[in-house]
């Protein structure tokens, strides 16, 4: 039996737990408290402290794993636990909350410095009135055009299914594209 | 639709290099706490200002820049004050008086005035209108912004901004290849300019600034003009968009043709989800 997994990150709020939750097979192990501090009580009444963790078995021998890094900035020691042996991670940005751009940005960074592998950014709650463009996220990022930078909606399903097609494609690009 | 928020969390200089990215039409509303501005575009570029009550009618614009005296601004202001600026900027240009290119610089000039001001405001929240546009009436200009956004990133002086727009000095720089952009059209300062020619994959950032004797906060000052202007790009050591070529790790120690038939079946799986 094999496992392999894929990190889900991204800040506060941007709506990790609830991407995970529309395609596990398992309840997502959330573990969800009560927020205390009220500033961020004004966002949401819960978020995730530890981590989320949801599962996709594949057939009997291979499982995918997908881990939620809690938002808040006091847990990011966990982080480069979780970034082990990744095959791959997903940023999430809320696209209606533009003061977490650039804290976004810099996760991005950060996990590009853990590991080298593929990844792609979402952008989530498009269905939300006062979501960005997605081209002007693209440019308040500062995201390159080859960094996949998609419309995510994640409490449907169908749109996170294409995140995580388009970042398993690009990780098979890149295991062609280091073929010699 | 929405580009909307908070100067707290995206400096004007910002939403001026967002506008000159894609191309925007429409006008950048920000309400500051004593006033609000309101700044035009057109296709990326600054074509009208108006900001809090000030008059910015183009009589007064050409007296603030010493093409009217006052006493000609009192005459036009009481025997012509039923010609919209359009028709007064005609008069003005046939009867000789002015040439055309006088009354473009002097707009030109007072609308990256206003903008030079909004600089300096860091409190208020803005709106993109795409739908709002100069009044009808109005002259409007067609000014690059690339120059503003430049000045506007000289005038950032907080360092920890620059350090998180800039969190590492080990990488290096290049050119982006835009069509349009031309290097010899900016108004590039002496010290932005011996940055500029020591920029090339080869360099970092590290090492433009040794060879420039800056300090950090003055290479990561330019540096951060450059991106803004969409002059310039970051690139990885390794020379590579990681996108482009990535070291996956592998899980173990499988071999690729392995690691392509467990990522097809991820593929093939989460499709059928
Ligand atoms: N409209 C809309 N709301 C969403 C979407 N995704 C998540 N939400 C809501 O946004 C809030 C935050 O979602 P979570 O999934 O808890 O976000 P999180 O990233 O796990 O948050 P932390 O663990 O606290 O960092 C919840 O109220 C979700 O219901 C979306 O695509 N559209
Ligand atoms: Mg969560």
């Amino acid at each position: 039996m094999q496992t392999v997994k894929m990190v889900v990150t991204g800040p506060f709020s941007a709506g990790k737990t609830q991407f995970i939750r529309s395609v596990s097979e398992i309840d997502v192990v959330a573990t969800e408290r009560k927020i205390t501090s009220a500033s961020e009580r004004t966002v949401k009444q819960a978020t995730t402290v530890a981590m989320d963790f949801g599962r996709i078995t594949v057939d009997e021998d291979l499982v995918l794993y997908l881990f939620g890094t809690p938002g808040q900035k006091r847990f990011d020691f966990m982080w480069e636990i979780l970034s082990e042996g990744m095959l791959g991670f997903i940023v999430m940005i809320d696209s209606t909350r533009p003061e977490t751009f650039r804290e976004g940005r810099s996760i991005l960074e950060t996990f590009r410095a853990y590991a080298p592998t593929p990844y792609v950014v979402a952008a989530n709650k498009q269905d939300a009135p006062d979501a960005w463009d997605i081209e002007d996220m693209r440019n308040a990022l500062r995201l390159s055009p080859q960094v996949k930078l998609l419309p995510c909606v994640a409490t449907q399903k169908t749109t996170v299914k294409n995140v995580l097609l388009e970042l398993l494609y690009s990780i098979l690009a890149g295991l062609d594209s280091t073929e010699k | 639709m929405a580009l909307r928020g908070n100067l707290r969390d995206f400096t004007v200089t910002q939403l001026l290099n967002l506008i000159n990215l894609a191309h925007k039409t429409g006008t950048l509303v920000i309400e500051g706490p004593n006033e609000t501005a309101k700044i035009a575009f057109r296709e990326g570029k600054l074509s009208y200002t108006q900001i809090g009550q000030e008059d910015n009618h183009l009589a007064t614009i050409l007296h603030r820049s010493n093409r009217l005296t006052a006493g000609q601004l009192r005459a036009i202001q009481l025997r012509a004050s039923h010609l919209s600026d359009k028709e007064l900027g005609l008069l003005l240009i046939n009867s000789g008086y002015i040439a055309q290119n006088d009354i473009l610089n002097a707009l030109q000039a007072y609308c990256s005035d206003v903008v030079r001001r909004l600089f300096t405001w860091v409190e208020g929240i803005f709106r993109f209108e795409n739908e709002m546009l100069p009044p009808d009436d109005r002259i409007t200009v067609r000014l690059d912004l690339e120059n503003l956004i430049i000045e506007g990133a000289r005038q950032l002086r907080e360092w920890e901004q620059l350090q998180d727009e800039i969190p590492s000095l080990d990488m290096a720089l290049k050119f982006i290849e835009r069509p349009g952009t031309s290097m010899q059209k900016m108004n590039l300062s002496v010290e932005e300019w011996r940055v500029v020619s020591y920029i090339n994959p080869r360099n970092t950032i590290q090492q433009i600034a040794t060879a420039t004797k800056m300090s950090d906060l003055e290479i990561r000052r330019i540096v951060y003009g450059l991106l803004q202007a969409g002059l310039v790009e970051v690139i990885r050591q390794d020379n590579a968009p990681v996108i482009e070529r990535p070291r996956p790790q592998p899980a173990n120690n499988q071999n690729r043709e392995e690691q392509k038939s467990l990522v097809n079946r991820l593929i093939t799986r989460i499709r059928s989800i």
